[in-house]
């Protein structure tokens, strides 16, 4: 039985899709088996940020309207053939869905993969209920921006309203020169004051950009500073203890206070 | 000297030391879950008990949740123009 993992946020555009992108294909490169489900239902994004935009069938609705099987529905992706997407109905209606049939689906999948990653819609509407219904664990994606953060805070009461507790977090783009001139909120601020426990740090990389241009997720190069970040959200949802890369070590006070001192000698 | 000093105080005040303090707040009143109406009640009924006691500056009174630490507490700030004279109950 595998697990079922939810990627949420609150705020749209803080790179839950692309986070689930790259974590899907990071847990590909080590051989497991996994599966992407978009359910941001509407607005389909998942399959162009993996590149299997022209290999589309059936989708998600089709699947629990029973128009396919769900084997019929899955697309392999191009490199890896472990992995998987699920692709998102394009369909205007916000109610094609429900939480009992998203339950079953991750319940069904969850039988044959190692890992069945969930791509939430933005909001705390339908979407969001539908993207949480089936799964054993959530990672939260935040930037370090107040809108996001607050949001974040929301997601956080609302999963765990809904018995999904420890959610964990993932704080995207964050960009180091930002943080040391004190113009950026830092890791230890934003995990303070959402209580809640790291799951990882993603910078700010300009390779993403390339790489959703490409259709191929930043993780499989090594030229992304990003790809490291993602290599080691992975090992720790495999339970590993990985040591979070420190972007910026110095920017406490009491280290520029002993700079103060080093310097005055 | 005493330019590092400011340079580094400078650096301390920089946007996000804002950020923080605009996410706290806002955090506390999302937490809490209490609307603006719900505030603007409240406020009403203060307005109204005081009143027996004092005039106070409406206008500029503030009532706000904060949080201090881990706890949350009401935090008023009310301007007295005037004490009333023989309101004070009398035992
Ligand atoms: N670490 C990053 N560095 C640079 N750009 C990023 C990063 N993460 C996400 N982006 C960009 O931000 C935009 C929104 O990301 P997306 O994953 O679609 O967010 P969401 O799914 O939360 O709406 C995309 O254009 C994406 O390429
Ligand atoms: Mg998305």
């Amino acid at each position: 039985m595998g697990e079922v993992i939810v990627i949420t946020s609150g705020k749209g555009g803080v790179g839950k899709t692309t986070t689930t992108a790259n974590i899907g294909t990071g847990f590909a490169l080590q051989g497991k088996k996994v599966v992407l489900v978009d359910a941001d239902i509407g607005l389909r994004n998942l399959d162009v940020v993996m590149g299997l935009e022209n290999r589309i069938v059936y989708d998600l609705v089709d699947v629990t309207d029973g128009n396919c099987r769900l084997k019929q529905a899955l697309i392999r992706d191009k490199r890896y053939d472990t992995l998987y997407l699920l692709p998102a109905a394009q369909t205007r209606d916000k109610n094609a869905v429900n939480p009992e049939q998203m339950k079953l689906l991750c319940k069904e999948l969850a039988e044959d993969f190692d890992y069945v990653l969930i791509d939430c819609p933005a909001g705390i509407e339908q979407g969001f209920r539908n993207a949480i219904a089936g799964a054993d664990r959530a990672v939260i994606v935040t930037t370090p921006e107040v809108s996001a953060v607050r949001d974040a805070d929301r997601i956080i009461g609302l999963l765990e309203a809904e018995g999904k507790h420890n959610p964990k977090l993932i704080v995207n783009r964050i960009r180091p020169n930002m943080v040391k001139k004190g113009e950026m909120m830092d890791i230890d601020d934003i995990i303070e004051i959402l209580a809640v426990d790291l799951l990882g740090i993603i910078p700010e990389d300009e390779y993403i950009v390339i790489s959703t241009n490409r259709g191929e997720p930043a993780v499989v190069n090594p030229a992304s500073t990003a790809s490291n970040a993602y290599k080691n959200i992975v090992r720790r949802l495999s339970g590993e203890n990985v040591p979070f890369i420190s972007f910026e070590s110095d920017s406490g006070i009491m280290s520029r206070i002993k700079r103060l001192f080093g310097f005055g000698e | 000297m005493l330019d590092l000093i400011q340079k580094m105080l400078g650096k301390e005040a920089g946007s996000k030391q804002i950020a923080k303090e605009r996410l706290r707040l806002v955090l506390v009143h999302d937490r809490v879950n209490v609307s603006p109406q719900f505030m603007e009640l409240l406020k009403e009924d203060m307005i109204k008990v005081i009143s027996n006691y004092m005039e106070i500056n409406e206008r500029e009174m503030e009532v706000n949740l904060t949080q201090t630490n881990s706890s949350v507490a009401l935090v008023a700030s009310i301007p007295v123009n005037r004490m009333k004279r023989g309101t004070v109950p009398v035992e």
